[in-house]
């Protein structure tokens, strides 16, 4: 797939382009490059995906190694998806798919082949925002921002699994329905690190989306 | 990470004969683990054959009574089933002891019992380490040991398994079904599939190459009080310092295996039938031989009082 080119400018596309004339002038600066033999390049292999990103369906062939969350922000430019420890520690960069949330820097795009994934730009945007987004706002469930759209994703899927009776390590009885409580709201977002230490904010703007008092 | 071919399969002989045929292959299902040793250059397959969509993924009753748990069933999908939660608690509680939410629903059931150490010198590649590097060394012998094992260690490895879910298996005499190359199927007492370390911690399991985990069987339900007790550093998403599984019945007698101590989850006869005597007893008889490093030692006291607080739990 080509790189969309009807961005207006913006500071993330400056520094991009910033960083590719960089790149390109230290490739004209070396002499070497020049006079050494034409080496034949080893293309890394590649493979087909098909998926479907907020209701878009997508095509890519891909370095196999790419993973979800870098063909979410490089190549289909839905940058709202963060990228922290790309370890599966901190959240970050938790999407939704098939209706689970999962962290996309531990899955590799080709094996979400038939998928439907959901980003924090598909739970809403600026204008049309998503109850758990407006929530956030209201209760200032964020300082720096940079964990948010993994805390709204995760949060939109926690309300979800509760729902659907889904065990906690703080849920008193298994057999019994969980509900929706600061303790089982807690437990469950522990997979989404803040270090700005918003979580007593987080965990109200969730308990005001789920309909109850913490 | 290193660049890698890739195909998905639809059937296990298509599985096995793909291993066959690719030098350096690896399965990969929920991947939470092997990509993340992959990022390391821990992990570096040269093609990786996706088994995440072979259909084992139903959890179905035996003929026995029991339960059999398709390799591929995510840890959420198997800790929220009606019957693993009636009847197989400690299971349910141990799933969700262990990763995050985001985690548990990718990992699979094959997946968890084959993830690696958490050990850190595993994951410091600029460290010796036997299992990384066979033969060159083991930096947590005589480094910082507080998460070691204290039993079932080898002068090359004090690794420990990292999984909670292989623990209440353990509890609950599991046994892992696989195929190989030939179609061959067996059963594998889930107590004979993990390796000691000895002198190839870098061999982990009793699988052998290609072999692939299709499913993981418990016998019929044993009823009695179902408790996994988790003990770590902070009060979620966290790795066990130690964690104690037990199913303890009403005349006190029961079972009872342990995490964060070994290679393995740790159970041993011997101490079941001490259970009755309490925590004092059967841990002595778990624990026979332990050897501890000034910072691991603590394990073996916090052992016993888990244990103890378990009993004292389930005779409510």
């Amino acid at each position: 797939m080509s790189i969309p080119d009807d961005y207006s400018i913006s500071r993330r596309g400056l520094l991009a382009g910033g960083a590719v004339s960089a790149a390109a002038a230290t490739v004209a600066a070396n002499p070497e490059a020049e006079v050494a033999p034409a080496k034949p390049v080893r293309r890394p292999p590649t493979a087909r995906v098909s998926f479907e990103v907020n209701g878009t369906a997508h095509q890519l062939e891909l370095d196999t190694r790419t993973t979800l969350l870098d063909a979410l922000r490089e190549h289909l430019r839905l940058t709202g998806t963060k990228k922290g420890c790309d370890h599966g520690q901190c959240g970050a960069c938790t999407v939704i798919v098939d209706g689970r949330r999962i962290n996309s820097c531990l899955s590799l795009a080709v094996q979400h082949d038939g998928d439907r994934i959901t980003t924090i730009e598909g739970l809403g945007l600026p204008g049309k925002l998503h109850p758990m987004q407006e929530a956030f706002v209201t209760h200032d469930g964020y300082q720096c921002g940079y964990c948010t759209p993994g805390q709204i994703c995760s949060a939109v899927a926690v309300l979800d699994e509760i729902n659907a009776g889904i065990p906690s390590h703080v849920t008193a009885n298994l057999t019994d329905a969980p509900k929706v409580t600061t303790r089982e709201l807690r437990e469950r977002m522990s997979g989404n690190i803040c270090r700005c230490g918003a979580y007593s904010n987080i965990i109200d703007a969730i308990t005001d989306v789920a309909g109850v008092k913490a | 990470m290193k660049s890698f071919t890739y195909e998905r399969v639809d059937t296990p002989a298509a599985a096995t004969a793909a291993f066959a045929r690719n030098a350096g292959a690896r399965f990969i299902a929920g991947g939470t683990n092997l990509l993340d040793l992959m990022k390391l250059e821990i992990e570096t397959p040269a093609h990786l054959i996706d088994v995440s969509r072979l259909g084992f993924d139903r959890i179905e009753a035996t003929g026995d009574g029991g339960l059999r748990i398709g390799a591929m069933v995510r840890n959420t999908d198997l800790a929220s089933d009606a019957r693993v939660r009636r009847d197989y608690g400690l299971l349910s509680r141990a799933l969700v002891a262990g990763a995050s939410g985001q985690l548990r629903n990718k990992a699979t059931t094959a997946g968890n019992l084959l993830q690696r150490t958490r050990c850190p010198y595993f994951y410091d590649t600029n460290q010796p380490c036997n299992k990384r590097k066979a033969g060159s060394g083991c930096a947590a012998i005589g480094g910082f040991s507080r998460l070691h094992a204290v039993v079932g260690a080898s002068e090359a490895c004090i690794a420990t398994h990292p999984s909670d879910m292989a623990v209440a298996m353990q509890a609950l005499d599991a046994a892992v079904e696989t195929v190989d190359a030939a179609g061959k199927t067996r059963s594998i007492a889930l107590a004979d599939f993990y390796r000691a370390p000895g002198t190839t911690p870098h061999l982990e399991t009793t699988l052998a190459p290609g072999e692939l985990i299709t499913a993981v069987t418990l016998p019929k339900p044993v009823g009695g009080i179902h408790i996994y007790h988790k003990v770590r550093d902070r009060a979620s998403y966290a790795f066990a310092l130690i964690s104690v599984g037990a199913v303890v019945q009403p005349d006190g007698s029961g079972r009872v295996a342990l995490g964060g101590v070994g290679y393995k989850p740790w159970r041993v006869k011997a101490a079941d039938a001490e259970l009755p005597r309490g925590a004092k007893a059967a841990t002595a008889a778990l624990l026979a031989g332990a050897k501890t490093s000034h910072e691991n030692a603590y394990k073996l006291p916090l052992v016993e009082r888990t244990l103890a607080g378990v009993l004292m739990q389930a005779k409510g």
